[in-house]
């Protein structure tokens, strides 16, 4: 930064010396200051009025997904959504998913995160995370990273810590391929590992289970786009194994129908 | 239609309005502007009584054409006026109820008055722009005055120190986006070179029924919200074709994707929502201004838009370009200009036949076009030309200099960190900007050089070799065939008023995250940086670097910014500047009125969303 560096002072040296020697006086005193550098005491405007809104928060929700998935034996009801208040920096973010399968719900896990952040396209998340459905509630610390990958690859991974001292991690990704300007297929996926099995909410040691699709949807405007999917639920490892022991479905691909939406 | 429509056939020989079907829904989509009429004759009106007397030419708000005489004293009302424009209806702030509102004129020389009522039930202001004013008479809330408080009259007085093409708007919250503004005529104290036998204003501008509140929400969920001309699978095989080859094609929208952006981020808002005005009328309301065969006319292009920038054609006619941001030019002859939002150009032009001549102005993103009549006769109407192709964001753009597309992008790394650049900040001292013998015997300069922007939160990118574009007439204009007004062809016809050199050079980045909707400079947006300080008298060149990919409109308050474009002391002086992206401009300023002037994109959300600076001249 500063000119002791001997590298900048032979260079400014020698850019003088050519400057002097091509006849335009020009002696530069770069000072690595920016003109509009922050003051330590602001500057006081009149009637504390500011002339630009840039602090403005913002309330936003989406409903990722919001679908139902059918099949012979019965249509299961699942949802994907957040929702964030908060400006640039800060933000409470909330999100909520489950699956409604013939009145019982499952895979309800719910957040409310802080979230900062941290770089041009990626947040930092950090609260907590309640499994709260039909089965036993579980409650958790999250922290975890979101954004945007390269090449527009939406990303998040969390690692949670539990009340009884287990660990598990949720990576979720989807990409939007535009087919046309309001034509957009998406594919989605999410992954939940556990340390520890946890019997009574189908959670197996490892990679435990896989949420999917591939969703087409129209945008009719920007905030409602009903989509067609195909979809995949299912237990990998040993969750499959505690699965089946328990009669249930262990996996399968669904044909669905649902509705993006956002406000 | 009831009422609409007895209002409608009420003014539609007054208003030479036809009903082409040609825009979108055609007659049924298209209404008036209610406010129009007797309220606005009241609403503006020059207190000296010759203006009052003289009928010849009625006032007729939005008809772009200029009030006979000028006053010093004008009153100015502010309200709510609930107007329809292309089926889109909003309670708008107005002056004198129209959208524009009304012309003012004053001539040079004069100490002008204008008494501002604000009838709304909200703060106002409005600000004079480029009119050097001293600084409590700019109009800026918080850095000139409190603002005009509801049930309250300011009256704004000051010495009119210049002539030619300004225009006024509100300074308040977002009430300019919603339709205050108007023009202002300042007649020159000497014979104007200028003079034609026609004169009108162009005012352009968009009108939408989407509340800007709402427009900043939808940007900050979604950056391209408004944009519907993406690169889409519909839309490679003409890539593939434009590119050479599916490859290359795939390469370049890779190196997009990969860095995050579109190529075809041209306008953060668009025709999805905007309807382009004339005059405050859209394409099928067919604003016209008549002339009679060889007569010369003089077209006042005000970009009196929140965020687009326009692309001015007149098929057939060639424009004489005479005036830039209000100061007379060495006349050029164009067949095309783009003028950046808050832009002004006069041109004149000279039809010889006897037939209708479209004024055409296309927004840049191509996704509309205000237009326009010039007709020897009422209701006549010329053909509108096809928009032309939408333009593409290039390595150019992006800051990477001339490099041929491909060539470049596998090695850019966003984040790298340039140890090279400090370098390059002492070779910017270097330039040889405006070089002429008078800066021989330049003094030591300071330069204050913040180095490039850090990739933070609030900047996604840098311009590694931003280069000189003010030769280039702005992305999409470029070898169309046709003559198109560059910045370098801008050149005064006078010599500067102080040619005294620059004794500071301030250098700053124009930065931005697209993604998250935050504008600034060095990576900073308002609310973190500190004023920039300007001593009484001294003689500041200021330097841009854009290292977004979108032109930024950038306007210094109360002082003048002369761009130094090559044309020595005759050097233009400008209230507006566009920044091309990727690109490294300058200008001097002489800080010669005291007090805290507004510094800032004139793409309104962008300065709201923090590219804004306040600039202290002590």
């Amino acid at each position: 930064m500063k000119h002791a560096l001997s590298p900048a002072v032979l260079a400014l040296a020698t850019l003088s010396f050519l400057a002097l020697a091509s006849g335009t006086a020009r002696a530069d005193q770069t000072v690595y200051h920016a003109a509009d550098a922050p003051e330590a005491t602001p500057v006081v405007y009149i009637g504390n009025i500011k002339p630009a809104m840039d602090q403005g928060t913002w309330l936003h929700g989406i409903f990722n997904q919001f679908e139902g998935r059918y099949a012979p034996g019965g249509t299961d009801f699942r949802w994907d959504g957040e929702a964030w208040f908060g400006g640039d920096y800060n933000k409470i973010w909330l999100k909520s998913e489950g699956t409604l399968e013939k009145g019982r719900m499952s895979d309800g896990d719910h957040e409310l995160l802080y979230t900062r952040s941290i770089s041009s396209y990626w947040n930092l998340q950090g609260g907590v995370r309640m499994d709260l459905d039909d089965g036993p509630t579980r409650t958790w610390g999250a922290f975890g990273i979101q954004g945007l990958a390269l090449y527009e690859f939406e990303f998040e991974a969390t690692a949670y810590v539990s009340d009884r001292g287990r660990f598990a991690t949720r990576v979720e990704g989807s990409y939007d391929f535009l087919l046309t300007n309001r034509l957009i297929l998406q594919p989605q996926a999410e992954f939940n590992f556990y340390t520890k099995s946890d019997v009574g909410r189908q959670a197996g040691a490892g990679l435990s289970d896989v949420d999917a699709g591939l969703r087409l949807r129209y945008e009719l405007w920007r905030k409602f786009a009903p989509y067609i999917a195909v979809t995949y639920s299912g237990y990998l490892t040993q969750a499959r194994r505690i699965a089946r022991d328990q009669h249930d479905d262990t996996g399968s691909v669904r044909f669905s129908l649902g509705v993006r939406s956002w406000f | 239609m009831g009422i609409q429509g007895l209002i409608l056939s009420h003014f539609r020989g007054f208003l030479l309005m036809t009903f082409p079907s040609r825009f979108r829904g055609g007659v049924t989509r298209r209404r008036f502007v209610t406010g129009i009429g007797a309220g606005s004759l009241l609403a503006a009106l020059p207190r000296t009584s010759h203006a009052l007397s003289s009928t010849a030419v009625p006032l007729r708000a939005s008809s772009g054409i200029i009030p006979p005489h000028p006053s010093d004293r004008w009153d100015m009302k502010v309200g709510h006026t609930r107007i329809s424009l292309d089926g889109k209806t909003m309670h708008a702030p107005t002056v004198g109820s129209t959208v524009p509102g009304p012309i003012l004129r004053f001539r040079q020389g004069d100490t002008v008055s204008i008494n501002v009522t604000n009838t709304l039930d909200e703060p106002t202001s409005i600000h004079w722009h480029g009119i050097r004013t001293p600084a409590n008479m700019d109009g800026v809330p918080g850095l000139s005055f409190g603002g005009i408080a509801p049930g309250e009259t300011f009256t704004y007085r000051f010495k009119l120190h210049q002539s030619g093409t300004y225009w006024y708007h509100s300074h308040s919250g977002m009430q300019e986006a919603m339709g205050l503004y108007g023009a202002m005529v300042i007649d020159p104290r000497h014979p104007d070179p200028n003079a034609c036998d026609r004169d009108y204003v162009i005012f352009l501008a968009e009108w939408t029924d989407v509340m800007p509140h709402d427009i900043i929400s939808n940007l900050k969920m979604q950056d391209d919200y408004y944009v519907f001309r993406q690169r889409t699978a519909a839309s490679f095989p003409k890539e593939a074709r434009e590119a050479g080859s599916a490859g290359a094609a795939l390469a370049d929208r890779l190196a997009w994707s990969k860095m995050r952006m579109a190529a075809t981020d041209i306008a953060d808002v668009s025709g999805a929502i905007y309807t382009y005005t004339l005059n405050g009328h859209a394409p099928d309301m067919n604003w016209s201004g008549l002339f009679r065969p060889g007569e010369k006319v003089r077209l006042r292009f005000i970009n009196g838009s929140t965020m687009t920038f326009f692309d001015v054609q007149i098929p057939g006619l060639e424009m004489l370009v005479v005036q830039a941001d209000g100061n007379d030019i060495e006349p050029v002859p164009v067949d095309e200009f783009r003028i950046g939002v808050a832009e002004t150009y006069d041109v004149i032009v000279q039809p010889k036949d006897d037939r209708a001549y479209a004024i055409f102005a296309q927004s840049e993103d191509r996704t509309g076009y205000a237009s326009g009549t010039l007709a020897p006769h009422e209701s006549m109407i010329a053909p509108i030309p096809p928009m032309d192709p939408r333009p593409a964001r290039t390595m150019v753009d992006m800051g990477m200099g001339n490099m041929k597309p491909g060539e470049s992008m596998k090695d850019m790394d966003m984040s790298a960190d340039m140890s090279g650049m400090k370098m390059n900040g002492d070779m910017a001292g270097m330039d040889m900007h405006g070089m002429d013998m008078s800066h021989m015997a330049m003094p030591k300069m300071e330069v204050n050089d913040p180095g490039p922007p850090p990739i933070n939160v609030e900047n996604q990118m840098r311009a590694m070799m931003p280069i000189d574009r003010t030769g280039s007439p702005g992305d999409g204009l470029e070898n169309n065939g046709r003559r198109v007004l560059n910045y370098r062809q801008l050149r005064a016809t006078r010599p500067g008023a102080d040619l005294r050199p620059p004794t500071r050079e301030i250098i700053l980045h124009l930065t931005g995250n697209m993604e998250r909707y935050i504008w600034g400079m060095n990576g900073r947006k308002f609310s973190e940086s500190g004023p920039i300080r300007l001593k009484l008298g001294e003689r500041v060149r200021f330097t841009l670097i854009n290292d977004t990919m979108m032109e930024h409109p950038i306007h210094l308050h109360g002082l003048w910014s002369e761009l130094e474009n090559g044309q020595g002391d005759y050097r233009p002086y400008k209230h507006t500047v566009i920044s091309q992206p990727g690109s490294k401009l300058s200008y001097l300023v002489t800080a010669d009125t005291p007090g805290m002037w507004a510094y800032h994109c004139h793409l309104l959300y962008h300065m709201d969303l923090g590219m804004f600076r306040t600039v202290i001249v002590t």
